[in-house]
């Protein structure tokens, strides 16, 4: 990475580094919780979806949800990690209302997944982020503070909903990579189909540690913890915030506490949730109504065999095959969705055009109307007919971009617009050569200026032709023909 | 034929297969003993009405291929049931009433056995006298002011006061094994994984186990081969082929080797302990089994060991009962003083004492030291039970290094009350099965057990073992009935 681009805070020609790790917290999609048969759905009226072990009525005992470990295998994998065949289920014990058990069911020493790595795809080149661990724990209840202005209400509906922890090591240096760091993570596991990474619905959150160093320095400083922040956006503005806070401290010489801090979304700032002396102790022990959890060779084996296309790799065969810019590829396959869309479209068009025309017209659409790619109102196939006509001298560019704007009403047929609207690229030489013919005589003054070596005009001539033409000229045609008569 | 209520299961089964006896006459016979024997003070709950209700039904349409055909059972208040209040002996659980059954009650009424009602326990099952329970202590009935041991304390003087034909308790350090013993009744702690737990008000997870509590050694295998069951909602449950215990029973034990342990003759142990053992062995070698002297070496930590681990588990298990979700609760201003009052109120001495133990061992800095020892330790105790097993088929122990003692006698010395369990406790930390069967007298005349401990999974040996014990024993409880009112 060149020097340039290192994000750095200065202060009085001092230039701070920003050291961030994070821990995301991410559902896992499965229909029922980590360790009951209880429904994950989200929106559901609260506390219909509690089983007498989400709620831990007395006697009641977990048993584990074995598509939640596939899915944590699964996850692992895609991070190139390593798939731990025995790890331990602990409870770490605290006591809050909404956290039925008393403890939460997690994974403490001996996590499923052990230490893999995340590609990101940075301006000025790629980047390597390393994953610590990822371990499988349930969520906890929700407490409602602001219905009953008396009492706190508790809804367990979230209660026992199986979330995958992924740990990063503190590998990340700004907010720009943290921000390449979750999509990249989100498009990981919705090629996986296992976290739909909904920030909106919490099913992606991240606690985020930050630390601030000068640069050079090879120590680490002393970190705080932003307990979770459910966007990429207050992601980096906590980064920001904090990061300034603990510079400032420096500058003015106090010590940085290592504590836990919450971000407060309004004032744009972080403030202290509890300090170190003040931190639970959680009594993290393995919990004995579960055995250790031993994953075979075999299963491993048979989930990697189900394993995707991911991200990397389709962006590897994406420049290979279709010879398309990284820059490209890596927009292409940023989310599944997109990929798809991309592949059904160059299935019968040309892979050039279809990605000019999806990475420039139909995202400028999606992005106006705020749309995913799977809610384009414009059809695989459609824009693929549009890119054939294109392609064919059927129509120009020019033309092919009003035919697209009647397209998205509708997902309508380009052939049908083209033809009821008499939109037919104008491709008879003869046709053209008369209409320059008329151009030519309009214009003589301009003739002899170029002529006499005003080059420039050239142009002038072409926006003539095609207006002449209605905008419908081939314009290699208009060219072609004008050249020679201009220069005959 | 003998008084309803003295017979055994095997007994009461018998009579009402061969159509001699009416489940509703058994019932009835049993619930008026016990409106008479308020004085032990062992109903929690009772199910009377309901219990006749229910054998009335079962008299109309008998089914008499069921192991347990219209038998009235009463169960320790640790066992969740449907409908019917269930309090662990304690206050915090005071007013609750389960919406489901225990997988191993549910055993019991799936073999055609009618819920009498909810025997006294210690609260949370933690004590050795049942004198911890929030519902008062119960009386021996082998001695005024006497206590019948504990945990299940409710179950072994019902049981021995022909208040129940069987019972089933729960076993976590002896809970079953020293009150079966201190009331001249059988009790059986199975293998770990044997009895399911889900349902089973939990105090240490990784030590509970439910198991039998009878007159005799053939009713505790008719009831064990009901209870034991695989169950998918337990995930320590264990998926194995279990015997026909009472099919399979047997008295024939000619060759097999049983241990004797030396490190169980511990300091101050009563001659008539000593004794007791001596006469076992005789026993032993007269039905043509072969004594071996083995040693279990660190029989010693057992003790220190298990109150490390059962009160980490119960700290963590017991912090459900904070008085959000159901239960008892305590008002306070905001979440904090609720919880703080909630459970100083809910919670007795004894239980506190052990949430506190259980907290500290498992605290940062204190955890490796105690908890992760312990653990390490717990191995050491497995170990040596295996290669003891490697040796012999079976090992005899006395079962409590003392008889019943007095109500009052310990509650203020919590040590003392702890050694009670030094012979039961080790076996609870291997997971291993062991019954206590009664097998003499001390000079009150107050009974004493034997116990037998097994491999895993071998409960069919130590069933038969006893049997054959049993029979040369010829114990028989001197019980006078005087708490008897009109």
């Amino acid at each position: 990475m060149s020097k340039n681009s290192e994000y750095l805070i200065e202060r009085e020609n001092k230039q701070y580094e920003v050291i961030i790790g994070l821990e995301v917290h991410a559902q896992v999609t499965s229909e029922s919780k980590l360790f009951s048969q209880s429904s994950t759905k989200f929106g559901a009226e609260p506390n219909t979806q509690v089983s007498l072990v989400d709620a831990a009525f007395p006697g009641m005992l977990p048993v584990i949800n074995e598509f939640c470990i596939e899915q944590a295998i699964k996850t692992g994998i895609g991070l190139k990690a390593k798939i731990n065949k025995k790890s331990v289920f602990d409870r770490k014990n605290y006591f809050y209302a909404d956290l039925p058990q008393g403890y939460q069911i997690s994974q403490y020493k001996y996590p499923i997944v052990g230490e893999g790595k995340v590609i990101l795809d940075m301006p000025n080149g790629q980047k390597e982020i390393g994953i610590e661990r990822l371990h499988l724990e349930q969520d906890a209840g929700k407490s409602i503070h602001d219905i009953d202005p008396n009492n706190t209400l508790v809804d367990l509906n979230r209660s026992g909903v199986a979330l995958m922890e992924i740990v990063s090591k503190p590998d990340l240096r700004s907010p720009d990579e943290v921000n390449v760091y979750i999509k990249k993570l989100r498009s990981i596991m919705r090629y996986l189909g296992t976290c739909d990474g909904n920030m909106q619905e919490g099913s992606l959150r991240a606690d985020v540690n930050v630390s601030v160093r000068l640069k050079g320095e090879t120590e680490f400083g002393t970190r705080c913890e932003i307990k979770n922040v459910n966007s990429i956006k207050f992601m980096q503005m906590a980064i920001i915030s904090e990061a300034n806070r603990q510079i400032d401290l420096l500058e003015e010489r106090k010590e940085i506490d290592q504590e836990t801090r919450l971000f407060d979304t309004k004032r744009n700032e972080t403030r202290s949730m509890r300090s170190k002396e003040d931190a639970h102790d959680y009594r993290y022990f393995p919990d004995p109504d579960l055995l250790p959890l031993e994953i075979s060779q075999e299963l491993i084996e048979k989930i990697k065999s189900d394993i995707p296309e991911l991200p990397d790799e389709k962006k590897k065969r994406f420049i290979d095959k279709f010879n398309l810019s990284p820059y490209e590829a890596t927009i292409l396959v940023s989310d599944i969705e997109t990929s798809n869309f991309f592949e059904e479209v160059i299935k019968n068009s040309d892979v050039k055009l279809a990605t000019n025309w999806i990475t420039g017209e139909l995202f400028a659409v999606l992005n106006e109307k705020n749309l995913e790619i799977s809610q384009s109102p414009v059809s695989a196939k459609n824009l693929s007919k549009l890119i054939n006509l294109i392609k064919d001298g059927t129509i120009s560019g020019k033309i092919a971009k009003t035919v697209f704007e009647q397209m998205i009403d509708g997902d309508q047929d380009p052939l049908i617009i083209v033809k009821e609207k008499g939109l037919k690229q104008e491709s008879d030489p003869k046709a053209i050569e008369e209409l320059i013919n008329k151009v030519i005589e309009n214009n003589s003054d301009k003739v002899a200026e170029y002529k006499s070596g005003k080059d420039k005009l050239f142009g002038f001539f072409v926006g003539q032709a095609m207006k002449e033409s209605k905008g419908k000229g081939n314009p290699q045609l208009i060219n072609k023909i004008l050249k020679e008569k201009l220069n005959g | 034929m003998s008084d309803i209520t003295s017979q055994s299961l095997f007994e009461l089964t018998s009579n009402i297969k061969e159509k001699k006896l009416s489940s509703e006459e058994i019932t009835k016979a049993f619930i008026n003993r016990a409106e008479k024997s308020k004085k032990l003070n062992v109903y929690v709950t009772n199910n009377f009405e309901k219990a006749i209700d229910q054998s009335k039904k079962f008299d109309s349409n008998p089914n008499l291929d069921f192991k347990l055909p219209g038998i009235p059972i009463a169960v320790k208040d640790l066992f969740c049931t449907n409908g019917v209040r269930t309090t662990a002996g304690s206050k915090i659980l005071n007013n609750f009433v389960p919406t489901y059954e225990s997988t191993v009650t549910q055993n019991l009424w799936s073999q055609g056995a009618i819920l009498l009602g909810k025997l006294n326990c210690d609260e949370f099952a933690m004590g050795s006298s049942n004198e911890t329970s929030f519902f008062g202590n119960v009386q021996n009935p082998v001695g005024e002011n006497l206590v019948p041991g504990g945990s299940s304390g409710g179950s072994s003087a019902a049981v021995a006061a022909n208040l129940t034909p069987v019972t089933i308790g729960t076993d976590t350090g002896g809970s079953i094994r020293q009150p079966a013993s201190f009331t001249g009744t059988v009790g059986l702690k199975p293998t770990y994984g044997s009895c399911s737990r889900y349902g089973i008000v939990a105090f240490a997870s990784s030590l509970d186990q439910a198991g039998p509590m009878t007159k005799n050694v053939r009713d505790c295998s008719m009831l064990l081969e009901v209870i034991s069951s695989f169950d998918q909602k337990d995930s320590t449950s264990i998926d194995y082929k279990r015997n026909y215990y009472s099919k399979e029973l047997s008295k024939d034990i000619k060759g097999k080797k049983i241990g004797i342990p030396k490190e169980y003759r511990v300091d101050n142990m009563p001659d008539e302990i000593e004794q007791l053992w001596k006469n076992g062995i005789s026993y032993a070698k007269d039905c043509g089994a072969e004594i071996i002297d083995i040693s279990l070496p660190h029989t010693n930590y057992a003790l220190p060991t298990y109150y490390i681990v059962a009160p980490a588990e119960a700290s963590s298990n017991l912090a459900r009962y904070d008085g959000v979700k159901y239960g008892f609760r305590s008002p306070g201003q905001n979440l904090i003083e609720m919880y703080e009052k909630t459970r100083s109120e809910g919670f007795g001495d004894e239980v506190k004492r052990r949430i506190m133990i259980g907290t500290y061992v498992l605290s940062s800095g204190y955890y490796d030291a105690y908890y992760l020892k312990a653990q390490k330790v717990r191995q050491l105790i497995k170990k040596d039970f295996d290669d003891a097993f490697s040796k012999v088929d079976a090992i005899l122990t006395p079962s409590t290094p003392s008889s019943a003692f007095k109500i009052g006698e310990k509650t203020n010395d919590p040590v003392s009350m702890y050694l009670n369990d030094i012979f039961t406790v080790p076996i609870n930390l291997a997971g291993l099965p062991g019954i206590s069967i009664p097998a003499g007298k001390d000079k009150n005349n107050y009974p004493l057990g034997l116990q037998v401990i097994g491999k895993p999974f071998d409960e069919q040996n130590i069933l038969n073992i006893s049997y054959a014990l049993e029979d040369k024993i010829n114990f028989k409880n001197d019980i006078s009935d005087w708490w008897l009112s009109e």
